[in-house]
């Protein structure tokens, strides 16, 4: 160090560290705008969730909510039970359509009870009033119960969905006065029974459990065999998906040998990840119910599907997991003389657990909200009863939560509008569930190492 | 070099342990090891030094077959342990690993507890046949370890909470917990702070009694402290090996002299 000159005393800073200069206002001006896109990005983002949130919240809370009729029905024992000898053979030859005068004479004498006089009223608008599904749960009730007959038994019948739709908003004064469905006067005999306490808006817990029903009527849609049908393939996805994407990528990940031939499978499933739905819906449709024959709109089907989607998701996140995996532990492992297998299952895939599982759970979730494959291989069908216990029910055919949504929303009556956003509330919450779920096992899972 | 504490130097012949003839070493085209030709005696401490690169953790990872492990790594030449070729089609590595043991550079203990590390490799190789059997081999092994004292209390805790030289020496009990016969150790001390190290130092002149010792280390004080014998690499040749006294003060090759005296390396 001889050849250094004195330095002159003249920095080239600021002289005084209470002045900026002109650099380091020019950055801290590039900082802060920086600061104002970053945020100015997540108000944007913020406000779409709360706007979505709300748009689907508010038009899919009222599809949990129904409102019912309470009447007494005069079980009369020469209408449901001719012959009079309680065979319940013979009461189940009164059919559906047998009911119905029972259910209209009831809805006229609760009218008359609460002296709802409208001018213009006509019975055919009383009757109109109940469900289409009222006299269905007579039936089933007569079935059960045949002792009751020729007693009055009280009775809660849904409301007609327009009716209830007045009850929620969706239908006016105004808009009635336009429909051929709904009249006035019906809104004014609905509004007395309501002050009168015969009718009621409650929570609708069949929503969740009942099957789908006809366009005439919403008010008895339910998505319970969506519901199943969705948890069904799930049970699918999980049960094949896992252990064969988990297996696929141990072998990758630990004991293949890199060579053109595993770099290529690695290029696939990379591409496979990207391949559109609807693609594998085109493949399922090819090969399980064209060639293998599996039944259409069966769980099974739906589920061999999505788990063919769901595969790559798994297989990435899976290696990704092994990935991280610090090779010391392996070391260790072999340095000690335990094989590669005992390696793997006893040192590695611990680790890698939180990781695998949380890959699964988001393939799951994609999985669960799929749609388009399902359309293509029959899923989207009108399903009225339920599927049987697994496994033969993975046979029968069923619908799926977001294909149920589809549905829903092709119907022409607006009430089947409101339960579509309650079907998306519930996938939401599912959703949320198997996120929550992830993080959980993460959490539980997670070692330092 | 007046700060070396010498140990006693034994210039007696003992039984040959492991053997290297011709062996070579190579990752896809490049030729790491060439030709080296070495015998470690048991019951020895053996030092391998050189130049960061020169090959000696390629070397001690052929003595148990590490290298199996890495894809493009080919390894040509006879390595016999006790007379017998270990690279031989009819030997499982798995079987060899734990007749010769390894300590790692960075302390690896698992994600367990004390007590599930060291007892990991017992239990994969039925060592114990009762639980009051597998605490003995924990304990025993962990006093050879030399960290028995500062563990006992706590066993169930997980190895990883412990400190950098704690988990070496943990890492030691690790592998003396399989009973092998030949300890390898890449730089086992280079994580360490000098307190650790002069502990672990020690508990490798104590291992000798038992074990043929191979130590890789960079620090050729290091080398002189433990070793009986010491090999030089440079440049992926085995430069000089010899009685450990003999090399560092009398370097035959000018290679080591100059690494010796901080010319290379
Ligand atoms: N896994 C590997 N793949 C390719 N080359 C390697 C690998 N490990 C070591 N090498 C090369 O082999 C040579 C010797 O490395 P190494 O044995 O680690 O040296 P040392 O332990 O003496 O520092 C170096 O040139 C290194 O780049
Ligand atoms: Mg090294």
């Amino acid at each position: 160090m001889t050849d250094v000159t004195v330095a002159e005393k003249t920095s080239k800073h600021a002289s005084s560290l209470h002045q900026t200069d002109v650099r380091t206002k020019r950055r801290n001006a590039s900082e802060a705008r920086f600061r104002f896109y970053g945020l100015t990005a997540i108000a944007v983002g913020v406000f779409a969730l709360i706007v979505l949130m709300a748009s689907i919240l508010s038009n899919g809370i009222p599809a949990f909510f129904q409102t019912y009729v309470i009447m007494n029905v005069d079980l009369k024992a020469d209408v449901l039970d001719p012959k009079g000898n309680r065979d319940p053979d013979d009461i189940a030859k009164v059919m559906t359509f047998g009911y119905t005068p029972l259910i209209n004479e009831a809805t006229k004498t609760l009218v008359a009870e609460i002296g709802g006089e409208v001018p213009g009223l006509t019975d055919k608008m009383v009757n109109n009033m109940i469900s289409r599904e009222a006299a269905g749960q007579l039936r089933r009730f007569v079935l059960a119960h045949p002792d009751e007959i020729g007693k009055t038994v009280k009775f809660e019948f849904l409301a007609n969905g327009r009716i209830d739709g007045y009850f929620k908003g969706r239908v006016t004064r105004e808009s009635a006065a336009l429909d051929s469905n709904v009249s006035v006067e019906q809104l004014d005999i609905a509004d007395a029974l309501k002050r009168d306490g015969h009718l009621e808006t409650r929570f609708n817990f069949a929503f969740l459990t009942n099957p789908d029903a006809s366009d005439q009527r919403p008010e008895a849609a339910g998505i319970g065999v969506a519901i199943l049908g969705s948890a069904y393939m799930m049970l699918i996805v999980l049960g094949l998906a896992l252990p064969i994407g988990v297996a696929a990528s141990i072998y990758l990940e630990e004991f293949a040998k890199t060579n053109w031939l595993t770099d290529i499978i690695e290029v696939n499933i990379s591409n496979l990840a990207a391949v559109p739905s609807i693609v594998f819906g085109i493949l399922g449709l090819a090969i399980f119910i064209n060639f293998m024959h599996l039944p259409q709109s069966a769980p099974i089907v739906g589920g061999l599907v999505l788990t063919l989607m769901t595969l790559p998701t798994i297989i990435i996140s899976t290696r990704a997991a092994l990935k991280s995996v610090p090779n010391s532990i392996r070391d260790a492992a072999l340095g000690i003389g335990a094989s590669k297998m005992q390696t793997v299952f006893h040192h590695v895939l611990p680790l890698a657990m939180p990781g695998i599982l949380t890959g699964t759970i988001i393939g799951l979730a994609q999985a669960l909200g799929e749609t388009a494959p399902l359309l293509l291989i029959g899923m989207v069908a009108f399903v009225k009863d339920f599927p049987a216990a697994p496994p033969e029910g993975f046979f029968d055919p069923a619908t799926a939560l977001p294909v149920q949504v589809y549905n829903f929303t092709q119907r022409s009556d607006p009430a089947f509008y409101e339960r579509a956003s309650g079907a998306i509330i519930v996938l939401l919450i599912f959703l949320l569930i198997m996120n929550a779920l992830a993080i959980v096992l993460r959490r539980r899972f997670e070692r330092r190492w | 070099m007046n700060d070396m504490r010498m140990v006693e130097r034994q210039v007696g012949t003992k039984p040959i342990k492991i053997s290297g003839r011709n062996v070579q070493v190579y990752y896809g085209d490049s030729h790491a090891i060439k030709d080296v030709n070495v015998d470690i005696e048991d019951n020895t401490v053996t030092a391998f030094i050189g130049p960061s690169g020169c090959g000696k953790s390629t070397f001690l990872r052929c003595l148990n077959r590490m290298n199996d492990t890495i894809d493009i790594c080919r390894v040509e030449g006879t390595i016999t342990l006790d007379g017998e070729d270990i690279y031989d089609k009819k030997v499982d590595p798995v079987q060899l690993r734990a007749k010769v043991g390894m300590v790692f550079q960075k302390p690896n203990p698992f994600p367990k507890s004390i007590y599930d590390n060291v007892a990991y490799g017992p239990r994969i190789h039925g060592l114990a046949r009762s639980k009051a059997e597998l605490d003995e081999i924990v304990e025993r092994s962990l006093r050879r370890g030399a960290i028995w004292d500062e563990v006992k209390d706590r066993l169930n805790a997980p190895g990883t909470g412990l400190s950098g030289g704690q988990q070496q020496r943990l890492c030691i009990a690790r592998a003396v917990a399989t009973e092998p016969e030949v300890l390898l150790m890449d730089e086992p001390c280079s994580a360490l702070d000098p307190i650790a190290t002069a502990q672990v130092e020690e508990l490798i002149d104590e291992l000798r009694e038992t074990y043929s010792v191979v130590i890789v280390t960079h620090s050729m004080q290091q080398a002189a402290r433990v070793s009986q014998k010491t090999a030089f690499f440079h440049l992926g040749e085995l430069v000089e090996f010899g009685e450990t006294g003999d090399i560092f003060t009398n370097p035959k090759d000018s290679r080591t002299e100059s690494y010796i005296t901080g010319r290379i390396g």
